[in-house]
């Protein structure tokens, strides 16, 4: 008992981290339909930008939070205006290769300039709390507390102010949306400056919990978070969070009972069969798509 | 008039001489293996394009029926039969690494009955994805270490002729009742269903020619390598395909060629470069979509791959039914 409640925590926090990277995933999904494959990368660029800031002066843990939130807010807006904004009106296919060549752009560059795998420096101190024969670090706290604040803002942000209701507004019909006096592209950059935000959130959040930082995370955890917006069903937030954590939950008790070379398998396998049975994912709604 | 035989010669003739290159000094070792590299990737390249291109779909997990293609084939001549006679081995362990692919490529036919556009793509990708750690976790063919040891068993010659056949048989299949068929379906699937195209027929065929061509390729590759591991197939190899089509240019069969040699001899050239040769080339396919998303020679074609039709009037003289028409599809 005491070892799956445990392991429920590992879940917690691994799904924790995956849901803010899936949320920046069905952001831009649902304003734009499209696909933003360089967010697992953006992800990774969080940890390094972390990295980067720490090696240079050394900050303590919510100032770097902030700032590589910023960082990572602007380069989600930069890819946006360069990569995205020219494609808009194009033919889908178009914009997911332009969006899985920025992706690979990003690893390969950084890979380039760090080819090795780096520690992370430690932001907190390492203290642990036992209760009942459970053990619980303050990393975890921190990162679940972090990662469900940054969730419950968003939520906020969504549903009770304007600019939340301009987002929804493109969401849903982003040709009429600028008659009615919103500025779409502006919304739109917004929603990839928050969404990349909270992916660099995750990757400096990731950093610290498995304090080994290398280029290959992009496609290793990021797009394992893109699979589990796609389980929740992509576009829709609260599905981004439950696919998360069922995912986190998954992963977590196949390494805890099978070889974690497995790890891969499963999560990949557990999409494709909840995308033959449910093609939209657990809470997507069908969406007419014209042939 | 032209002989239909003229093609025919043509190719013997490039057949003859693909096989006497390496006996000539003519070409150096090294330009040997490029030759067969950019075969290999002009096979990856034109069956790809018959789903990415002529299908309209898009498919990311390409370099999974490679593997396929490539393990079946490397089990068949390093695992059971070492020393079978290669002559005989080899062509029918590149038709098995096909075979293999192909009926892999069944089930991914059937997911595409319900799914198109981005789902097909996420779907595509987690074929590629469990392929890739499906193979890391067999220890039979050495798990994430992969498999040494594969005889070199792919020539001048056998790549050729591979490429031919793919080149001939995809040509064929275009042109075809079927290929019309899958045509029909990227331009407007809804409206091809009404007039009658058995889409889901047409689907199948895509995807079963064009996962038994990658598994061929497969197999040709690691048979010229002569080591394989499951890194070698992940998304940066179906990125290098993707990029290849869309290139030199959508459901084109002279564009794939034309994309596959350029991109490969871009990739030997840039070897100085060492890992920043992979910051060049999704850049490349950054920019080309932003700026020519259908390649050099998209949606067209050299007019002698196309096939003409000649229409006879009925009933007049033999001159007259002399005239041919040239219509071009």
């Amino acid at each position: 008992m005491k070892y799956l409640i445990q392991q429920a925590i590992n879940a917690l926090q691994l799904g924790s981290i995956y849901a803010l990277i899936a949320l920046g995933y069905s952001m831009v999904y649902g304003v734009l339909t499209m696909i933003n494959f360089a967010h697992g990368d953006v992800f990774m660029l969080g940890a390094f930008f972390c990295l980067l800031l720490i090696a240079i002066v050394p900050v303590p843990f919510w100032l770097a939070l902030i700032v590589v939130m910023g960082a990572t807010a602007m380069l989600g807006t930069l890819i946006e205006r360069f990569a995205y904004r020219p494609l808009r009106n194009a033919p889908r296919v178009s914009a997911i290769i332009t969006a899985l060549g920025c992706g690979l752009v990003i690893q390969n560059t950084t890979l380039g300039l760090s080819p090795y795998a780096r520690p992370m420096p430690h932001l907190l101190e390492n203290v642990t709390y036992q209760f009942s024969g459970i053990t619980i670090t303050l990393l975890q706290i921190i990162i679940i507390g972090v990662s469900v604040g940054l969730m419950l803002v968003l939520d906020f942000l969504i549903r009770k102010t304007s600019f939340g209701m301009a987002m929804r507004a493109v969401a849903s019909d982003r040709a009429t949306v600028p008659l009615l006096g919103v500025p779409a592209n502006e919304v739109i950059a917004i929603t990839f400056a928050i969404g990349a935000a909270l992916g660099g959130a995750a990757g400096l959040l990731y950093g610290m919990a498995y304090p080994v930082v290398s280029a290959a995370m992009g496609i290793s955890v990021g797009w394992k978070a893109f699979v589990a917006a796609v389980i929740g069903g992509i576009g829709n937030m609260r599905g981004a969070v439950l696919g998360a954590f069922i995912l986190g939950a998954v992963e977590v008790m196949t390494v805890a009972v099978l070889p974690s070379t497995y790890r891969d398998l499963i999560a990949y396998s557990l999409l494709l069969l909840i995308l033959v049975f449910k093609p939209h994912g657990l809470l997507g709604k069908p969406t007419l798509q014209k042939a | 008039m032209k002989s239909r035989l003229l093609p025919l010669g043509l190719l013997l003739v490039g057949l003859i001489v693909a096989a006497i290159l390496p006996a000539t000094g003519l070409v150096n070792d090294y330009l040997q293996f490029v030759l067969i590299s950019v075969a290999i990737n002009a096979i990856l390249c034109v069956s790809l394009n018959l789903v990415n291109g002529w299908m309209g779909e898009f498919s990311v997990g390409h370099a999974g029926f490679m593997a396929l293609g490539a393990y079946a084939s490397s089990i068949l001549t390093v695992k059971l039969f070492p020393t079978a006679p290669t002559a005989l081995l080899f062509p029918v362990a590149v038709l098995i690494g096909g075979g293999v692919a192909g009926l892999a490529g069944i089930p991914v036919g059937i997911l595409s009955f319900k799914t198109r556009g981005d789902y097909l793509a996420i779907i595509t990708l987690a074929f590629l994805m469990i392929v890739k750690s499906g193979l890391e976790n067999i220890p039979y063919t050495g798990g994430p270490r992969g498999m040494l040891g594969i005889p070199r068993l792919t020539t001048v010659a056998w790549a050729y002729f591979w490429c031919v056949v793919a080149f001939w048989v995809i040509r064929n299949l275009v042109y075809s009742k079927y290929g019309r068929g899958i045509s029909a379906i990227r331009e407007d699937e809804i409206a091809a269903e009404a007039m009658g195209v058995n889409t889901r027929q047409a689907k199948l065929v895509a995807f079963v020619t064009s996962s038994f061509f990658a598994g061929v390729a497969g197999a040709l590759f690691a048979h010229q390598l002569q080591f394989i591991n499951p890194s070698s197939f992940d998304i940066l190899k179906s990125t290098e395909i993707l990029v290849m089509v869309y290139l030199g240019g959508v459901a084109s069969l002279g564009g794939s060629l034309l994309g596959a040699g350029f991109v490969t001899i871009l990739t030997q050239c840039l070897q100085p470069l060492g890992t920043w040769r992979m910051v060049v080339l999704p850049s490349l396919l950054v920019i080309l979509m932003l700026f020519r998303p259908g390649g050099i020679m998209g949606y067209r074609d050299w007019s002698w791959l196309k096939p003409r039709l000649s229409i006879k009037p009925r009933g007049k003289s033999s001159e007259e039914s002399q005239e041919q028409e040239k219509i071009t599809p």
